[in-house]
């Protein structure tokens, strides 16, 4: 299809992390702020009632997906798993539309009908929100194909778990991406559990960043709780994937402080251990002291931004709480075009 | 403002749990996000969380209550200089909580799951004795029965070793059979169902578990193309003695890729047995016939049903012929054939109308393929009616497969077309409104045996 040029081989070592500026420490905060408040409400209405199902909170991962998007083009196109709600966010997904998903209310990106784990927007190139462990990354893939097809320029950010590396499908889509040189960012959340199964119980190589080894598909380990690291490796790869050398790895080291979904008894780790991860690598807290320290920002000026988030969760609560179910003709409609 | 903390739900199916621990004591303040308490489902052990600031002012529901229901209000939360010391049921300022005080020791004192009564089972010898368990108990013990019985029988599957089973239903295997025979995967369903099949061929027995038969789409092909046709593709040769099981169905707000019946499915394919259980007893007695049988036996569970009790044979050695339905219910005026989660709306409903005057013989088909057509055709020959009663969807379904059975063998003892009640024609909804509405009902079951008896 294309014309081959050689995969170069990017270096596995990160080079030190870009330093932000005011402006762009003051985004990445704000957003990051965002899924946390957004996902702290979203666990208290589960607990409540208001939402049902399964729920899967992405708290502690925030860095990834606000550093990709900080690093990705209008255009570009995301894909991920179950775990969605901070990807639609960083994608600029309302959160009173995500939240009354959640709550299954006729005002929700899928009308009630998907719930937390199938959400989609045309409008922010936002594809799902797929409950079946590992099927976004052949649809990922797809996307990629697709961008290389008509020539667009974009590329897919396709992300998925340690847990779901191992499906088969992924190698597959691989193979496919890098015989084909198709414009995708595989990027692998290692979160360190697939559910209750560590890494070094799933998995024989636990280095991620080599899944694509055998087929010279070039990749990196990224420090995912340090949002600058995420941005500068995103850039790397988009722009390899952009300039058609084909697809790229981002293992993002991160970690989730919450339970699998809502109803997981975490007895597969110690709580001394989420806590070292809270304590020590925060991605939000990191930014906050870098706003406070090196730019000497003021406490005031946070604690607006820290209001004005409260706000934005608060109203999409209260819409997801009095926004009326689907109307029962629903029920029939959608099925096919 | 005093706010009331309210038993939280932390599963999709939880309606109750034990109360083990409160974290926090009465007079200590909390910040939203707190761990409040520990609560426990049969399932898992979990942390109850502030969801306001203030001041846990009373405790409505001590440590080591029972069977706490879901909602239920367990403590109150009052405001920074509030008077933690006014007893709240009388205090003005926490009139939510008035009412609560007092439904708190009902709720606690709510009976566990009913129990059904087991119909005589003809398999069962008389003057046997009964216990109570849970289907999640009767399939567990099944296992370790036929694991400790048979060296080659192991178990494999995701997350069934070291916690436990998502659903609990490996509960304990580790621990007695070691991790030699009780295999934790990683998410790799084709992989492991290949792995499966291709150890049945060598003469092992695995058990396959599925944490859902929605993942076992990733695997269907070595189901079917390997489990299910090698025995006749190798003229008898190669055979493979492997269960593949786990919970099939709706769940609870779980939508569609999550909530999908796959009876007729399996139905469908020659080289397979089907069984999809509904009470304890038939899950035990069909699970340990399902491991020793030299066939692929596709053993659909139902999530809803794992925490239902049922009276249970207590014999040594219990085990129900596949291919046999059982009458639950004699009756004179209706057939209803169901089998899983459906036999509870065609039980429900089979009350309902013995009040009308109705009696409805309710039939538990037990096994899908091979299917006891005579049992049904017998009960139709009776009744002249028939309505069939499943979650799956309509189309193919394995409603559809019976109504052509009595087309064909008890054509001429029909009074009415028989009729089909069904999952609606749709992938399942997320909404709680959507979702009710996808499902069968007993209304509809109601409706369908009026339409048949033209009453
Ligand atoms: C095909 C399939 N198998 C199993 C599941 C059940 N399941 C849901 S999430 C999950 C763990 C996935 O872990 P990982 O990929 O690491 O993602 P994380 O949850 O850590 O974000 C499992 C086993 C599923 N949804 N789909
Ligand atoms: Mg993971």
């Amino acid at each position: 299809m294309a014309p081959r040029k050689p995969a170069a081989r990017a270096a596995t070592a990160a080079a030190a992390p870009a330093t932000f500026t005011k402006e762009e420490d003051f985004l990445a905060y704000r957003e990051m702020l965002l899924i946390r408040r957004f996902e702290e409400k979203a666990g208290q209405m589960y607990g409540m009632g208001l939402i049902g199902g399964f729920c899967h909170l992405y708290i502690g991962q925030e860095a990834v997906v606000v550093g990709m998007q900080m690093a990705m083009q209008p255009g570009d196109q995301v894909i991920t798993g179950y775990r969605d709600h901070g990807h639609m966010l960083a994608t600029g997904m309302e959160a009173g539309g995500v939240m009354a998903e959640l709550t299954g209310r006729r005002g929700g990106y899928s009308k009630g009908k998907g719930g937390s784990m199938h959400m989609f927007s045309i409008e922010k190139q936002f594809f799902g929100g797929h409950g079946i462990v590992g099927a976004q990354v052949s649809l990922g893939t797809g996307l990629a194909f697709a961008d290389r097809y008509k020539g667009n320029g974009a590329v897919s950010v396709t992300y998925f778990g340690d847990g779901a590396a191992n499906q088969g499908q992924v190698y597959e889509s691989f193979n496919m991406a890098e015989l084909w040189k198709l414009p995708v960012v595989y990027v692998i959340e290692n979160n360190k559990y697939a559910m209750g199964t560590s890494v070094t119980r799933s998995s024989a190589q636990t280095d991620f960043s080599k899944r694509g080894t055998s087929f010279n598909i070039p990749g990196e380990q990224v420090d995912g709780m340090d949002v600058r690291a995420v941005r500068t490796a995103g850039e790397r790869a988009l722009a390899f994937a952009r300039e058609g050398n084909g697809p790229y790895i981002l293992e993002m080291q991160t970690y989730r402080y919450r339970g699998h979904s809502m109803s997981d008894p975490a007895k597969y780790r110690s709580k001394e251990e989420v806590q070292k991860m809270r304590t020590e690598h925060d991605p939000i807290e990191q930014v906050r002291a870098r706003l406070l320290n090196a730019h000497a920002a003021s406490e005031e000026e946070l604690k607006k931004i820290d209001g004005e988030i409260r706000e934005i969760v608060n109203a999409a609560a209260d819409f997801a709480s009095h926004d009326p179910e689907p109307d029962p003709a629903e029920l029939y409609t959608d099925v096919l075009r | 403002m005093a706010i009331d903390v309210l038993m939280p739900a932390l599963s999709p199916t939880m309606e109750k749990g034990n109360l083990t621990k409160w974290v926090k004591q009465e007079g200590d303040t909390v910040k939203s996000g707190d761990v409040l308490a520990e609560i426990e489902t049969d399932k898992a052990t979990m942390e109850v969380e502030a969801v306001d600031e203030g001041i846990l002012g009373k405790i409505l529901v001590p440590e080591g209550t029972q069977d706490v229901a879901v909602n239920t209000p367990i403590a109150i939360i009052v405001a920074e200089g509030e008077d933690v010391n006014a007893a709240p049921a009388a205090a003005p300022v926490a009139p939510v909580a008035a009412p609560a005080v007092a439904a708190a020791p009902v709720a606690a004192a709510a009976p566990a799951a009913p129990v059904a009564v087991a119909h005589a089972d003809p398999e069962v010898p008389a003057g046997t004795e009964y216990v109570t368990m849970t289907v999640r108990e009767a399939l567990r013990d099944a296992m370790a029965e036929e694991m400790r019985r048979d060296g080659d029988v192991f178990v494999m599957g995701e997350e069934v070793a070291e916690y436990q089973g998502a659903y609990k239903i490996t509960q304990g295997l580790l621990q007695e059979f070691g991790d030699r025979r009780v295999i934790d995967t990683p998410i790799t369903e084709h992989g492991f169902a290949g792995v499966g099949v291709g150890a049945a061929f060598a003469g092992l027995k695995p058990i396959v578990e599925f944490m859902t038969f929605n993942f076992a789409m990733q695997a269907i092909d070595q189901i079917i193309n390997s489990a299910a046709k090698t025995h006749y593709m190798s003229g008898g040769q190669v055979s493979s003695s492997i269960v593949f099981r786990g919970p099939n169905g709706a769940a609870a707000r779980v939508a569609a890729q999550h909530s999908q019946d796959y009876s007729a499915w399996y139905s469908n394919v020659p080289g397979l047995k089907v069984v999809a259980p509904y009470s304890a007893a038939d899950a035990k007695g069909l699970l340990k016939a399902a491991i020793r049988d030299p066939n692929p036996v596709i053993f659909l569970e139902n999530e809803i049903l794992y925490g239902h009790s049922f009276e249970v044979p207590k014999l040594d050695d219990f085990v129900l012929p596949i291919g046999k339905a059982r009458i639950a219910r004699p009756g004179k005026d209706v057939t209803l054939v169901s089998f899983s989660i459906g036999m509870t709306y065609a039980l429900k409903a089979a009350d309902e109308l013995a009040k009308q005057g109705i009696e409805a013989e309710v039939i538990d088909l037990r096994t899908i393929r091979p299917m006891d057509v005579p049992t049904i055709v017998a009960s139709v020959q009776k009744t002249g009616r028939c309505v069939t009663v499943e979650e799956g969807w309509p189309q193919s379904g394995v409603g559809a497969e019976i109504v052509a059975q009595l087309m064909d063998k008890a054509f001429d003892y029909l009074d009415a077309p028989v009729l089909r009640v069904t999952g609606k024609d749709v992938p399942m909804p997320y909404a709680a409104n959507l979702e009710k509405l996808a499902l069968p009902s007993v209304a509809d079951v109601i409706e369908a045996v009026h339409a048949v008896t033209y009453r």
